[in-house]
């Protein structure tokens, strides 16, 4: 008891006058009875350490979530973080999903960046909310922090074996000084960073409670559905609306302008029609008689185009990397190879399409439901669309139906916030699946010229790359080609230990919004990259698993900068985060033996493997694939291995693995998005097919490497591998090479 | 005009036009936001739905042609989520973005009052109507074993 009552003394000196809060008197007569009924000694309240952590009185306990769920996995995984080094019990947790604000840091949900970039941050969130528990603890019972440790939502103190709950300690917890520095948690003590927890929202996706941004639904709300001119940068010339407002449930017919130039997020124009219900919509939409004109995109058609940037590439273009002496090397050659490789222009077609919800407030704000990638640019776009301030806006994130690049552009948000505005209603826009294909922001179609040289023994002396695609920056009015950041999605960070490399930049003009698909540039770099390794290899008459190995060369940290390169290696820290060789050869080797390479297969079978680097993680794709005496093509199993260093939840990296396994197929076998005088010729799954169940493979079968290496990206990074992996299949099931995607443009027979 | 039908176990009448597609009663008239529109088209799944216990791909299913019959969303496939199939998606955290799950869910509850102990072609057969842009097949496929009692 005495040791208790020096307790009391304590918290009365120290924080009687400092704490007007803390009923002084009470506290200390209270605390007098710590050791029997501690709840009793400290002031009540909640604890909000920080924007991401609210810790009831009760002991519940509601992380924030600030990234958007779009399928990764990002809200069971955030909340891991934050409550293993919160110390927290997994069912005191729940979840709120944060709206677009500048206060809980970069919301941004893209680049594979959630867990990578925050991992520091959301430890911190816990780490610190921990710390201020335990101090509030030692403070209560007059012992060191030190001595007390927070433990599955409660701190403890060994010595005198007391432990007061989470929920107890918040009030104090409340008045404690926020610590500078705090200790984050060993890994061999983590709770649930490393587990693989079941997703937080698995019930709501099998009993249909899930609300994606296409379920909003406010009183009195209107449903609209937009007719967009089919070129971008076309104006509207007329339109007669008679026949649509003559649709049962149609109430009004409003024409939004006519996109800007530069594109960027803003929305395109054109005439809406709105009605009761989103049939009505989609019904009196089709009755609008609309003449467009064009613009000067109308003069893009896909055939031309590609014969011009295939021209571009091999006629060369601005050098971003070099190293050695190339034509010398090809000079001196035993054997040279040249080779063209093209992949189309793809659509992100998410299963939801864009779909957002405004509402127009009394006081001149506005509130918006959105599946948003990155509502903190969406509050931006929308203010600026309404001209009103930032602060005005308010959006708030749902479920992402899939987003895949496609809603980290917040033009479907103006729309609804415009529509609200001009009608003084809540609306509703939904894009039907045509209108999410044909006005995307398409990923560029490339084409990628590449010249090697082997010398007697086999071994590659010379790289050649030029490499040509449509910018993302020309989305945004830029008209200087690539930027660093898109070269260095998979071509100026090429890995092979090649002694003469030269990497130009060609020029190819842009007709579309361009924009980001899962992995952007990286596609058709690892497809061009991977593939002419193969062909290497077969020039050579290597085996090309060894091949590679060889190609990607001895342990080290590969630097662009010293071939003269300029890397901006996802936006990190090369020193953190290095391009480091023997990881991608184990991810390889690993990859290779799980799909127990060098086996013996029937005829027309074969395996391929490719290894790429992408957003800090390393992943290696083996394909087996069979082609019939038809040529129809059939990926029968798909081995895969990750290391994406330090992972939250492997089962999460598994799911995108296998997601990434399946998109890689459908952008393969079946992805391309064509124009004719600008518009685009596809429109929903029949057009633009993507894979079934009756093509999946029989297996994808998933090593996620252990690491305590910093976190990498992985929603995007299986990606890359795949088209390359099963082209080289291809080759080694039927000797035909495949250097175009997708490959129901190919012939195999 | 009114249309009446059992939806989930309750008469529901909607007052709409005749060709109006089930989908879009269900979701802004009857508010019921579990069913998913992704096509339009019946080219992805996500909208199916049962109609006197077949699938149906409810965008391209007029109102009228469901008058009088019993239409089961994924809302009334069981009020908790106990359902054997909904048990083993969770089990197998099948869904990434869930946004085709309803529809997937609903597939895979047809294929299994029909045929108990599919095969994986069966699966082909009954689930190739249902598009998962995330990808989750393999998982689906293992699912629906699990919930049939035949995942080995
Ligand atoms: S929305 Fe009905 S099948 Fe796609
Ligand atoms: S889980 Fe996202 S489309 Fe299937």
């Amino acid at each position: 008891m005495n040791n208790d009552f020096s307790n009391v003394s304590r918290i009365s000196r120290r924080d009687f006058l400092r704490n007007t809060g803390l009923a002084g008197g009470g506290l200390i007569i209270a605390a007098h009875f710590a050791a029997c009924s501690s709840d009793k000694t400290l002031a009540g309240g909640n604890f909000m350490p920080n924007v991401y952590v609210n810790l009831m009185e009760n002991g519940d306990v509601e992380i924030v979530c600030h990234r958007s769920e779009m399928g990764q996995g990002v809200r069971t995984s955030l909340l891991q973080v934050i409550a293993d080094e919160m110390e927290a019990d997994w069912g005191r947790v729940t979840l709120l999903q944060a709206t677009g604000d500048a206060k809980y840091g970069d919301q941004n949900t893209d680049g594979s960046t959630s867990i990578r970039k925050h991992f520091d941050l959301l430890r911190n969130a816990g780490a610190v909310t921990r710390q201020m528990l335990v101090n509030a603890a030692a403070d209560a019972w007059g012992v060191p922090a030190a001595e007390c440790r927070g433990l599955n939502h409660a701190v403890h103190h060994e010595a005198s074996g007391k432990s007061l709950g989470y929920g107890e300690l918040a009030g104090h917890a409340a008045t404690m000084p926020v610590p500078e520095d705090v200790t984050f948690k060993s890994p061999e003590d983590y709770r649930y960073i490393g587990k693989p927890m079941d997703l937080i929202d698995g019930l709501a996706f099998t009993v249909g409670t899930a609300a994606y941004g296409i379920d909003t639904q406010l009183p009195d709300m209107l449903h609209a559905s937009i007719e967009r001119c089919p070129v971008v940068g076309g104006k509207l010339k007329s339109v007669d609306d008679s026949g649509a407002r003559a649709v049962a449930g149609v109430v009004d017919v409003i024409q939004l302008g006519d996109g800007v130039s530069p594109p960027g997020f803003n929305p395109l124009g054109g005439v809406a029609v709105l009605a009761s219900n989103t049939w009505a919509a989609q019904r009196g939409r089709a009755a609008l008689k609309i003449e467009w004109d064009g613009g000067a995109n109308a003069s893009y058609n896909s055939p031309a185009y590609r014969e011009a940037m295939e021209a571009s590439a091999k006629s060369g273009g601005l050098q971003v990397l070099a190293r050695g002496d190339v034509e010398a090397a090809f000079a001196g050659a035993a054997k040279t190879l040249e080779a063209t490789y093209f992949a189309p222009m793809l659509s992100q077609a998410p299963m939801e399409p864009p779909a957002a919800t405004a509402v127009i407030n009394a006081d001149g704000s506005c509130e918006v439901w959105a599946c948003t990638q990155d509502p903190q640019t969406a509050r931006d776009v929308v203010a600026g669309a309404l001209g009103i301030e930032p602060a005005q806006v308010t959006i708030n994130v749902t479920l992402l139906g899939g987003g895949f690049g496609r809603k980290s552009k917040p033009d479907f948000i103006a729309e609804a916030a415009l529509l609200a505005k001009k009608t003084g209603k809540p609306v509703k826009v939904t894009w039907t699946r045509e209108d999410d294909i044909r006005h995307g922001y398409f990923h560029a179609e490339s084409c990628q010229y590449l010249r090697g040289a082997i010398d007697a023994q086999g071994n590659t002396t010379a790289w050649l790359q030029r490499t040509a695609f449509p910018s993302i920056s020309a989305t945004f009015g830029s008209t200087d080609g690539p930027s660093a950041g898109e070269l260095g999605l998979g071509c100026v960070d090429n890995p092979y230990a090649i002694p003469n490399m030269t990497i130009e930049a060609c020029k190819a003009e842009a007709h579309f919004r361009i924009g980001w698909l899962r992995s952007v540039c990286n596609v058709y770099h690892a497809f061009a990259a991977n593939s002419f390794a193969n062909e290497l290899a077969h020039l050579a008459g290597r085996d090309p698993k060894d091949y590679l190995l060889e190609l990607i060369g001895a342990d080290r940290h590969v630097i662009p900068a010293d071939s003269g390169a300029t890397y901006t290696n996802y936006g990190q820290d090369l020193g953190e985060h290095p391009i480091d060789t023997a990881r991608l050869k184990a991810v390889l080797e690993e990859a290779a033996s799980m799909a127990n390479w060098g086996r013996e297969l029937p005829r027309g079978s074969g395996l391929g493997i490719a290894a790429h680097r992408s957003f800090l993680g390393y992943v290696a794709t083996v394909a087996e694939v069979s082609v019939s005496e038809g040529g129809a093509v059939r990926i029968e199993e798909l081995w895969t291995a990750i290391d994406a260093g330090t992972v939250v939840n492997p089962d999460r990296v598994r799911a995108q693995m296998e997601g990434a396994g399946i998109f890689g197929m459908s952008l393969t076998l079946h992805g391309e998005i064509t124009g004719t005088n600008g518009a685009i010729n596809q429109g929903n799954f029949d057009s633009y097919p993507v894979v079934r169940m009756n093509e999946a493979p029989t297996a994808i079968t998933v090593h996620v490497m252990p690491s305590t290496a910093r976190p990498g990206g992985v929603g995007e990074t299986g990606v890359p591998p795949v088209a390359p992996a099963i082209c080289n299949a291809i080759f080694a099931a039927t000797g035909k090479r495949v250097r175009e995607l997708p490959l129901r443009n190919v012939s195999l027979v | 005009m009114a249309i009446a039908m059992t939806l989930n176990g309750k008469v529901h009448s909607f007052e709409a036009e005749a060709d109006m597609p089930l989908l879009w009663a269900i979701r802004d008239l009857a508010g019921m936001t579990g069913t998913k529109y992704g096509c339009g088209k019946a080219l992805c799944g996500a909208c199916t739905v049962h109609v006197d216990g077949e699938p149906v791909r409810s965008c391209s299913f007029p109102l009228s042609a469901a008058a009088g019959k019993s239409v089961t969303t994924i809302e009334g496939i069981s009020g908790d989520g106990s359902h054997p199939v909904q048990v083993a998606w969770r089990e197998l955290n099948v869904a990434q973005c869930g946004y085709c799950q309803s529809g997937q869910i609903m597939s895979a509850v047809a294929l299994l009052q029909k045929t108990p102990s599919p095969t994986d072609q069966d699966i082909d057969l009954a689930m190739s109507g249902n598009i998962c842009r995330c990808g989750t097949y393999t998982r689906i496929r293992a699912a629906i074993h699990k919930a049939a009692g035949s995942a080995s």
